[in-house]
């Protein structure tokens, strides 16, 4: 090859390449670890569909993130562990991962050390471990909006609102009907520390998985008689339980499911048994909500909606994943705002999830006022005050019938670090000191603003 | 009456008619295994198959009876699909080879039928109401009696069919003797074929219950778990067997449930039956109704 060709070919090569990086360089990555075959397909259509539908429709309407675009690939767990394990090996490599959300307990508490080790943040939303609200001990691990124990205490407060006041409680009754595995037992401790702290009987009664069978659970609970009876449960458990109760005559409207007992598909294969169920939950369903409106023309219209039904548009594991895609991209935005528009690395999007700030009016300039309340994250407090509301299935949907209420945070915390105080020793893990962490931003932003000016 | 008598009876009366339906899904295992000695995992992957698609008919608009029959179509043309594709290729296979098989073509059917239906789970409404009513203080479900009512029904059936037709009799000489019966003139692919249809049928009847009772969805395959101490312990052969065994384990577990469970921690139940079907094991390995295998030295 002439020498003058050759140089032209290397220098053709050095634009590619250049070029490649540049397109890298563009790009802000999220893995998924979907389950869209499956038990849990239901869910986990739902949930992915509405997350991809959002990063679908920031690229369409905004370009992306500041110019950055979103993109995402997909490998298939069945929710199950081993699989959700081999999917983060596989595509942990890709550049500009932003941040991992598996929507699953089993596979979040298997990645906990890798994406410790890989510096790149671990979203549970409404799940996961309730010590790794601490963000001094897991930096990398964000259960955002809510632990199961804010979710403990987010029900008995809505009970106590039932009742006219949290005094109104002591004497009551309340029985917890929680799914047999380590997601199941993992709040019977704050159940009954909060029987304890406001005087009400606490009885919590173990359903085998997969909960396909609770004739005799729900007999036990015909002979207590209890006021209320709080459901954690999980997939074929929930209809099961709403159609056991009417066998046995236990109203509906005195059951009220967690957040994994609350989605359309535990209640529509109940039929008419679940009329009148209550459950608590993070987001508001329904399509009314601009964002949901937006997603729709934005999106679906085009032809590039990820649901294969439109009819769940709306639904709550595809509002769910909507509001997954919004906390992961203003994280996204406001790490920008500190590092520069680019692709981040994932420590730096971690950094943007520690101050993942969403008050009411930045909410509704997102068009999901409604949808859900706020949040704020800290360094400290990586599930960041969510709140919660109760919605009511009326045999078609769902409705809300409660304010946005705030959990007992400032008695659970103690709890909580408790938790992660052994979590440390056992691994001889120090505790960051969040306190000198924001003393250094503060200051570096002084900084930079004395620079800019 | 004593709230203590009444609570019993209706513990003892909710797992009768839960045994009933554990039964059901026996019944469909037993029909295989009379009749060819396979142990056929794909039950409950046939059971969610055919639940799916008779939901999924209803849902697309076709009435009632028209889903039922087209579905029926379905499952004898799954019937007879895995017997020619999987089972006959493999006869004289050892019976762990045959296992292994239908544990392949439950992930098939399972896989299968979400492609082809979704991955949705879907209410089915028999038109059965499911409150209780209430005799003497004691709480009973319609729908369950009406699934007992179907299960007695489906088992009259099977019983007369083996006792009184010919298909019914050449059924039960194969299970006797498989060489005799081929050396009778009997033409066992045809009669394998046959009741790998009556096992799909039986699959139909059990999702149908099964689906209005849980919803069907995925996990409509998981109630094998359910069947396996009730073969056990009623034997792998025994229609009657099924039936006693079901009802067996359906009151054991319960009441271990609800007066063992405060005492040794609740959520006994998933395991208790097979517990029950160990212990058994041990004092009659064929089961209640289980022929015993006699072999002359």
């Amino acid at each position: 090859m002439p020498r003058k060709t050759l140089a032209r070919a290397l220098l053709a090569g050095s634009a590619l390449l250049a070029l490649a990086g540049g397109a890298c360089a563009d790009e802000q990555h999220f893995p998924l670890q979907s389950y869209r075959v499956g038990p849990y397909a239901a869910g986990g259509t739902g949930f992915f569909g509405g997350f991809i539908d959002y990063l679908t429709l920031i690229n369409s309407r905004d370009g992306g993130v500041n110019g950055v675009k979103l993109t995402w690939s997909e490998g298939e767990t069945q929710y199950e562990v081993e699989r959700g394990v081999e999917v983060y090996e596989r595509l942990k490599s890709r550049p500009g991962i932003a941040a991992w959300n598996p929507l699953s307990v089993g596979i979040a508490y298997a990645m906990i050390d890798r994406v410790t080790a890989d510096q790149v943040p671990l979203i549970t939303i409404n799940h996961g471990r309730t010590d790794s609200t601490d963000g001094r001990v897991f930096p990398y691990v964000f259960p955002l909006l809510l632990n199961p124990y804010s979710e403990t205490s987010g029900i008995i407060e809505y009970l106590a609102t039932r009742e006219g006041g949290l005094d109104k409680l002591r004497g009551k009754t309340i029985a917890v009907l929680y799914h047999g595995s380590p997601y199941g037992k993992e709040t019977i401790p704050i159940y009954d520390l909060l029987a304890k702290q406001h005087g009400f009987k606490v009885e919590q009664i173990e359903v085998p998985h997969p909960g396909n069978e609770q004739q005799s659970q729900w007999l036990t609970i015909r002979r207590l008689k209890p006021d209320y009876v709080v459901l954690r449960g999980w997939g074929v458990m929930n209809p099961v339980a709403l159609k056991t109760a009417q066998k046995t005559g236990f109203p509906a409207n005195r059951i009220v499911g967690n957040v994994w007992s609350n989605s359309e598909e535990d209640v529509i294969p109940a039929g008419e048994a679940a009329k009148g169920y209550v459950a608590i939950t993070t987001q508001a369903s329904g399509a009314e909500y601009p964002v949901i409106q937006e997603i729709v023309r934005g999106v679906y219209d085009k032809g590039t909606g990820n649901l294969a039904d439109k009819k769940r548009i709306g639904s709550v594991y595809h509002n769910l994943g909507v509001l997954n895609g919004i906390l992961n991209v203003e994280a996204v935005r406001i790490a920008q705002d500190h590092f520069g528009k680019r692709t981040l690395t994932g420590d730096e999007v971690r950094w943007g999830f520690e101050h993942l700030r969403l008050d009411e009016a930045r909410v509704a300039a997102l068009g999901a006022k409604g949808l859900f309340h706020s949040i704020n994250v800290t360094c400290a407090n990586h599930e960041g005050e969510g709140r919660v509301t109760f919605q009511q299935w009326d045999g078609a949907k769902w409705q809300v019938v409660s304010d946005w209420l705030k959990p007992d945070w400032a008695a659970l915390r103690p709890i909580i670090e408790a938790s992660s105080a052994a979590y440390a020793k056992e691994r001889g893990l120090t505790p960051r000191d969040c306190a000198a962490e924001e003393r250094a931003d503060a200051s570096t932003a002084k900084r930079a603003s004395a620079d800019g000016r | 009456m004593n709230p203590d008598l009444t609570f019993f009876i209706e513990v003892v009366l909710g797992g009768l008619l839960s045994g009933v339906m554990y039964a059901l899904v026996a019944i469909g295992f037993v029909l295989i295994y009379k009749t060819s000695g396979v142990l056929n995992f794909a039950q409950g992957a046939m059971v969610l198959f055919a639940a799916l698609t008779f939901v999924s008919l209803v849902e697309r608009g076709l009435p009632f009876p028209a889903a039922l029959a087209a579905t029926l179509a379905v499952m004898v043309a799954v019937g007879l699909t895995v017997e020619r594709t999987v089972l006959r290729p493999l006869v004289n296979q050892p019976p762990i080879t045959l296992f292994m098989a239908t544990l392949g073509v439950a992930y098939v059917i399972e896989g299968a039928s979400q492609l082809v239906w979704g991955a949705q789970v879907h209410a089915l409404d028999l038109g059965i109401d499911d409150t209780p009513f209430d005799i003497a203080g004691v709480l009973v479900s319609r729908f369950d009696l009406f699934a007992a009512g179907i299960a007695g029904l489906m088992v009259a059936v099977l019983t007369l069919f083996f006792r009184y037709t010919r298909t019914g009799l050449a059924f039960r000489a194969v299970a006797d003797d498989p060489l005799a019966a081929l050396n009778a003139g009997l033409r066992l692919p045809r009669i394998w074929s046959a009741v790998w249809i009556a096992s799909g049928i039986v699959a139909l009847v059990a999702g149908l219950l099964w689906g209005a009772r849980l919803g069907v969805q995925f996990s409509l395959s998981l109630v094998v778990l359910k069947a396996l101490p009730v073969l056990v312990l009623g034997g792998f052969d025994s229609i009657a067997g099924a039936i006693v065994a079901g009802l067996i384990v359906g009151a054991a577990e319960k009441l271990a449930e609800v007066y063992l469970g405060p005492l040794i921690g609740s959520g006994i139940e998933g395991w208790i039956a097979y517990v029950a079907a160990l212990a058994f094991l041990l004092i009659k390995p064929s089961g209640l109704f289980g022929l015993r295998s006699v072999e002359r030295a």
